[in-house]
């Protein structure tokens, strides 16, 4: 009885969230043109990525939002990214994208690294957020992990010294560090966020987490109006795990932005409700967030069980970089009032559905 | 100055009393050692070092003595303070006799302790681990019940390899604006930590181990610890190997903890996740650690902060270096006086009518180590 009052409770929390959504308006002068259907990159991958970016199509085209996809298949196993898909992605500037397996140890590199450094895709950005309806261990969860995605641990500089002895290098450039945290205080601040907090292990790692340390303090000098602290990485996800309240926007060096990613994003509700992407200068890449290599596991690809609410949060997003703010918005809310109503809800979120009940219940909410 | 005054007084005394007491199996290492692993003359006085440490350090360190008095633990205290100055020896201010002290017993127990600020000596954990070869760093993290937190069912050890990987310390400029660190991974240290972690899952009946990588990035150097890890694995038949993926691990942890059961990792991964983990279930004042090193030596320690500022209070919670204790005496195979004190804990914070204020009681030190006392 208590549960289906709560749920009952939760319900009209929902509709009263959506009730003030309608209820507002938005002046918005679109340029001509602005209505011209854009393509847009479609790379499916590997194990439940077909599931959630199929998901995503569905959407798309029952709102009839402005966009057609070029799809192509790309496979982690495959040791490059074909070259059709790359000029795919330069020229339509924005690709949605399922996850890529990365073969452990091997000679083949992870073609989601290979993603981010032909396109220069400096940026990873993951929000976690607790959904409104949605319980988890912990409330009032709202972060922004922004993570340098080209340098650092990433490198792939790797070699045997001797027999039993093998050498990796990270790499930290003022260049790649300065670029990333202009970007985090320049979300920020476009976003009215109070905080940014830098992840660093400089107290061991001096001169390469230095660098990147004294990079984000030289930025935050030039936003007095947002707050700038720094955490070590051990104490930050302890941190994470006891209080995570108390972090806002957080800006991170290659390896430990995953790290933190993920961990904000399983308090909030696990990696498949938190939608993400990665960003440069030309190129945008939008996926599950906090999960690139990410491809599930057979049980929920042959079930048809996998969530397709990352992704379709992820595809939001992407309206919203495409300069389609209404259809951004109501697919936006289409998924937050089925999650929040909790009928139709997938494994890992304590629910029976699947991915085609979760879709069919989203395009029953458009509006 | 009075505080230092009395440390070394106090120091100096009690070398004169361990001296009067010293007894000639102590005074060979392999010897003590073997009288320690073999379980016939279990009743048979044992010499431990203790580093009471700084701040908190001394008063938690009275708590434990007085509750290993209390069981009847068969361990002498051999304690050690950090020094003054600069022992040329060693580089720093632990002094070579302290070395000594815990190379002899192959056993201590340690509080927190600060390293003074400024240049020209070494870190007193860096002198630590290099002078006594700690490669392995052991950190159980048990859900207590009663004290609530928002994870109930943690129960698994977290296994650090602890003197390489990307602590090594190499760090250079390549040109203006582009640095390199090293990250060093060796089959012989790997190696060594997949069979502390294994032989440690044997020892406490664990079911599984979970080796903790990144090697879909880092395929040469994780792609080695890996390795070495299925290489060790093989020859432990009965206990379930698995490897997981840093970031998915952290997202694992935070969902659902029960999921984990042994967790052995390189340094970084190990320093991030043993902290994490000790979020899980409380933070550092309730999480015991300990160090292994060479020929099975091993120093138990709390790991959290020196807390100045509640030093002398009667106000510290002495949990965390009770909790090493019990690690050290289940080292020792002293497994009743350890499960005494460890139910005896338990018991005590699950009541919760003492508590220190950190677990959000008003109970001073000295209240809850009554209460323990009580409880054993």
């Amino acid at each position: 009885m208590a549960a289906t009052g709560g749920r009952r409770g939760v319900k009209a929390m929902g509709e009263m969230l959506m009730r003030t959504q309608q209820r507002r308006t938005v002046t918005y002068m679109p340029r001509p043109g602005d209505g011209a259907p854009r393509a847009v990159t479609l790379l499916p991958g590997d194990g439940i990525g077909p599931l959630v970016t199929g998901a995503a199509v569905q959407v798309m085209k029952a709102m009839h939002a402005p966009v057609y996809f070029e799809e192509y298949e790309v496979s982690g196993k495959m040791d490059k990214v074909p070259l059709e898909v790359m000029d795919s992605i330069r020229r339509n500037k924005v690709c949605l994208k399922g996850g890529l397996a990365t073969p452990v140890g091997g000679g083949v590199s992870s073609l989601n690294v290979q993603l981010r450094k032909e396109l220069d895709l400096f940026a990873s950005l993951v929000h976690c957020f607790n959904l409104p309806g949605l319980k988890t261990r912990h409330d009032n969860v709202n972060i922004v992990v922004i993570r340098e995605n080209t340098e650092g641990e990433y490198s792939g500089l790797e070699h045997e010294v001797v027999p039993g002895v093998v050498e990796s290098l990270k790499v930290i450039t003022k260049f790649c560090s300065e670029r990333i945290a202009k970007y985090a205080f320049e979300y920020a601040y476009l976003n009215n966020r109070k905080t940014v907090t830098a992840v660093h292990k400089a107290n061991i790692m001096k001169l390469a987490d230095g660098l990147f340390l004294e990079s984000c303090r030289e930025v935050a000098k030039n936003y007095p109006g947002i707050k700038y602290n720094e955490v070590i990485v051990d104490n930050c996800c302890m941190q994470l795990v006891s209080k995570p309240q108390q972090f806002d926007v957080m800006v991170t060096p290659n390896l430990y932005g995953t790290l933190v990613a993920n961990t904000a994003a399983g308090i909030a509700g696990g990696t498949g409700v938190m939608p993400g992407g990665n960003v440069g200068a030309d190129h945008a890449i939008f996926e599950q967030g906090a999960s690139a290599g990410n491809v599930g596991n057979e049980r929920l690809v042959a079930g048809k069980t996998a969530n397709p609410t990352a992704l379709l949060l992820s595809s939001a997003m992407m309206l919203r970089h495409l300069q389609f703010p209404s259809f951004a918005d109501r697919l936006e809310q289409a998924v937050m009032s089925v999650i929040a109503e909790g009928t139709y809800r997938t494994k890992d979120l304590g629910g029976t559905s699947s991915t085609q009940d979760v879709v069919d219940a989203v395009i029953d909410k458009l509006n | 100055m009075a505080m230092q005054g009395a440390r070394s007084r106090l120091s100096s005394v009690l070398s004169r009393r361990l001296l009067a007491s010293h007894h000639p199996a102590a005074a060979s290492p392999v010897a003590s050692r073997r009288s320690i692993s073999s379980e016939s003359d279990e009743e048979k006085t044992i010499t431990a070092t203790l580093f009471p440490g700084d701040g908190i350090g001394p008063e938690i360190a009275v708590s434990v003595k007085q509750i290993f008095e209390a069981v009847k633990a068969p361990i002498e205290w051999d304690e050690h303070y950090v020094g003054t100055k600069v022992d040329p020896r060693t580089g720093s201010f632990l002094t070579w006799e302290s070395m000594e002290s815990v190379r002899r017993n192959g056993i201590g127990l340690k509080g927190p302790m600060t390293t003074p600020i400024g240049k020209g000596f070494k870190s007193l954990n860096l002198t630590l681990r290099k002078e006594l070869g700690l490669y392995a760093n052991v950190r159980p993290c048990l859900s207590i019940p009663g004290y609530k937190t928002r994870y109930d069912n943690v129960d698994l050890v977290t296994i650090r390899e602890n003197t390489e990987g990307e602590y090594s310390g190499l760090e250079h400029q390549v040109v203006r604006g582009v640095v390199e660190s090293i990250k060093i991974i060796t089959r012989q240290a790997s190696l060594r930590v997949a069979r502390y972690a294994f032989h440690y899952a044997q020892l406490h009946g664990r079911k599984r181990v979970s080796a903790i990588h990144k090697a879909n990035i880092m395929k040469k150097t994780d792609g080695l610890f890996l390795e070495c890890c299925r290489e060790v694995a093989a020859e432990y038949p009965d206990i379930v190997y698995e490897e997981v993926i840093i970031d998915n691990c952290c997202m694992m942890l935070v969902k659902n903890p029960a999921l984990f059961d042994v967790l052995v990792m390189p340094n970084l991964y190990g320093d991030i996740v043993s902290d994490l983990c000790a979020g899980l279930i409380g933070g550092l004042g309730l999480t015991p650690s300990g160090n292994i090193g060479d020929n099975g030596l091993a120093l138990m320690e709390a790991v959290h902060g020196t807390a100045p500022d509640i030093a002398g209070k009667n106000m510290a919670n002495p949990t965390a270096l009770l909790l090493s204790s019990v690690m050290m005496l289940h080292h020792l195979k002293l497994s009743d006086h350890a499960d005494r004190i460890h139910n005896a804990v338990l018991t005590t914070i699950s009541e919760g009518k003492y508590l220190t204020s950190d677990l959000g009681g008003k109970s001073t030190t000295s209240d809850y180590t009554k209460a323990l006392i009580d409880h054993l």
